[in-house]
């Protein structure tokens, strides 16, 4: 009988060495393969720390059919050409690129819907951090607008973020709309490049039909606290604040210093959403493979 | 005695919109933009006062989808140069194409005085559009004028036809200007110009101080109608610059018409250094945060000058208008 479902991580940056750490802390998660393609710092640390690494890319990953699940932290281009051949080869990918190809996948909200999809996005760290409030007010005040501002240090943007930084607000305002349930979206993101370097904060306003304050304030704290389970630094820093029929919320994300610094919140939630619906999907295979 | 050929931006209708709380009519702008350019302005700027798409809960939504404004500057200006702001994170490259559509010739892309690399996309597909493309960096006063010039540089590299030095906190005292305005100047092959915020009541001599060091670009508005204190009051600045000896272009009496008959009587209030604008200057922070400013302190009943104090001390960057209310919450609750 399998206890673990045997990974692997594509794209040895900040964000596959983040994912790599957290999938070693997994109970239903094997790291099994840390691929770039050419050697680089994050190759190297995974070797000396007895993981299998390559420099094969993608290649790396058909090569083994142990290996189910694929995390690919690389960029939007280079997951357009990984994403038919892992499916091809039967492999679920877990996209966290801006490439969408698969359906946006935020745990809290949509999970069970996704664990048949050969291929999810996990969106951006903002739409990780502010589209499961949006989706809890929706639920009981119906949201006709939704618009956050992301705050994020400079110290954790980087050029991909940096270069395309369009993709990561129009992706963000479509997933308030495709999975917050809002008519509407707008995002905005600030990087600040204070010293010591600021917590990633998300500032979410939302424009509402039924403004019952009691409701939305449950609906959201109920939801902080769904989220806490896999993001443990995510803090409702300013409870619902009511205007007539808009509603401001904001929260702060500490990152929980796995590899990335505290301050990099922003990624810390995209990792550890990507992970829990790993688990998930983990949890689906080795219950499949015993009922086989 | 000549001194040379100054060019004028006048951001009556971008900066000045922070003012009017985003208010502004077709009729308003089109009689605006029509006067300023008839009095020879060279640059007339129209967008939501943080740029394009910045119409939003954060910043302040426009009374009149920005796209009518831009058409209606348009239709009326003959010989002036249509130009609209953006800031990556809140304007994108489709809002860029269709501000061109409607008329737009030239953009300034602006980002906080260290995040340039976020604007590479924009001045490259405004080159690409044919447009003018200004390179902006806000808050400069919150750098080292060694970084001012490496992020100026990163503009020159992807394409941009000019370089700003924004005080867009309105600090910088007139030997920060020549530091900062005059190392650039030095380091690109550009030319270089300075925006100005009179929050420290010194948006008149901080322009002079920047044309000393060889900036030739300038940024004024209609009585000075801006964010916080407001900007370098345009009529005036023409006849400075007239007496100091260097060239506009602008006809001193047609410039000060338009503030006086058009742009007064729009103003919802005088643009006065009261206390708030003034300490916005002293503690270093984003100009557009009056208005948001006052609101948050009437709403958590504080003092507008601790609030301002306190976002100086959290080193917040433009655009970050959401973290007044927390700094409010905050405050409230101790």
């Amino acid at each position: 009988m399998v206890d673990k479902i045997k990974v692997a991580v594509i794209g040895p940056g900040n964000i596959g060495t983040d994912l790599m750490f957290k999938i070693l802390k997994s109970q239903h998660l094997e790291m099994g393969l840390l691929t770039g393609i050419v050697e680089s710092e994050g190759i190297q640390r995974a070797r000396k720390m007895g993981i299998n690494t390559s420099i094969e890319g993608v290649n790396a990953v058909l090569q083994d059919p142990d290996i189910k699940i694929v995390f690919d932290a690389t960029g939007a281009k280079p997951h357009l050409r990984h994403a038919p051949l892992l499916k091809e080869a039967g492999k679920i990918a877990i996209d966290l690129t801006p490439a969408s190809i698969g359906p946006y996948c935020v745990p809290c909200v949509n999970l069970e819907e996704l664990l048949d999809e050969p291929n999810v996005n996990m969106v951006t760290c903002a739409g990780q951090a502010t589209v499961p409030i949006v989706y809890a007010i929706n639920k009981v005040a119906s949201v006709t607008y939704a618009e956050i501002v992301a705050s994020l240090s400079s110290k954790s943007a980087g050029p991909g973020t940096r270069q395309n930084i369009d993709e990561f607000t129009e992706t963000t305002s479509k997933a308030l709309v495709q999975v917050g349930g809002a008519k509407r979206g707008k995002a905005i993101i600030v990087l600040n490049p204070a010293e010591p370097p600021v917590m990633m904060a998300n500032t979410i306003y939302v424009e509402v039909e039924n403004p019952d304050e009691k409701a939305i304030t449950a609906a959201v704290q109920m939801m902080v606290n769904e989220i806490q389970k896999y993001v443990p630094g995510y803090r409702l820093r300013v409870p619902p604040i009511i205007d007539g029929h808009k509603v401001t919320i904001i929260i702060q994300v500490e990152g929980a210093g796995d590899f990335l610094p505290k301050y990099s919140g922003n990624l810390d939630i995209i990792t550890s959403a990507a992970v829990s619906f790993a688990e998930k999907l983990a949890q689906k295979l080795i219950r499949k493979d015993v009922i086989a | 005695m000549s001194m040379g050929k100054i060019h004028l931006v006048d951001t009556t209708l971008r900066d000045g919109s922070h003012a009017v709380s985003h208010q502004y009519s077709v009729e308003q702008v089109a009689a605006v933009a029509g006067g300023l350019d008839a009095a020879g302005i060279e640059y007339i700027e129209v967008s939501h006062g943080d740029g394009l798409a910045g119409s939003s809960f954060n910043y302040g939504r426009s009374a009149t989808d920005e796209e009518e404004l831009i058409k209606a500057a348009a239709e009326v200006i003959k010989n002036g140069i249509l130009t609209v702001l953006l800031i990556p994170g809140i304007g994108t490259i489709e809002d860029l194409k269709r501000a061109e559509a409607c008329g737009a010739k030239a953009v300034r892309v602006a980002t906080h005085v260290t995040e340039a690399d976020t604007a590479e996309q924009h001045i490259r597909m405004a080159k690409s559009l044919g447009m003018q493309a200004f390179g902006f960096l806000m808050m400069s006063h919150m750098a080292p004028p060694e970084k001012v010039v490496e992020q100026a540089k990163l503009f020159e590299s992807y394409g941009a036809d000019f370089i700003y030095v924004a005080d867009s906190a309105g600090a910088m005292l007139p030997d920060d200007v020549r530091a900062r305005v005059g190392a650039v100047v030095q380091a690109v092959g550009i030319p270089v110009g300075f925006h100005a915020h009179n929050n420290l009541t010194l948006a008149t001599a901080n322009s002079l101080a920047a044309l000393e060091v060889g900036a030739t670009f300038l940024d004024g508005t209609c009585r000075g109608l801006g964010a916080g204190a407001g900007n370098t009051q345009i009529e005036a600045l023409v006849g400075v610059l007239n007496k100091v000896g260097y060239q506009t272009g602008v006809d001193l009496y047609k410039i000060m018409d338009v503030a006086e008959d058009l742009v007064e009587p729009m103003m919802h209030r005088p643009q006065v250094v009261r206390n708030a604008p003034f300490m916005l200057g002293y503690a270093g922070v984003y100009s557009s945060f009056l208005l948001h400013t006052y609101r948050a302190a009437e709403r958590f009943n504080l003092d507008p000058r601790d609030i301002l104090t306190e976002l100086g001390k959290r080193r917040m960057v433009g655009g970050q208008e959401d973290m007044i209310v927390d700094v409010a919450y905050q405050l409230a609750k101790q």
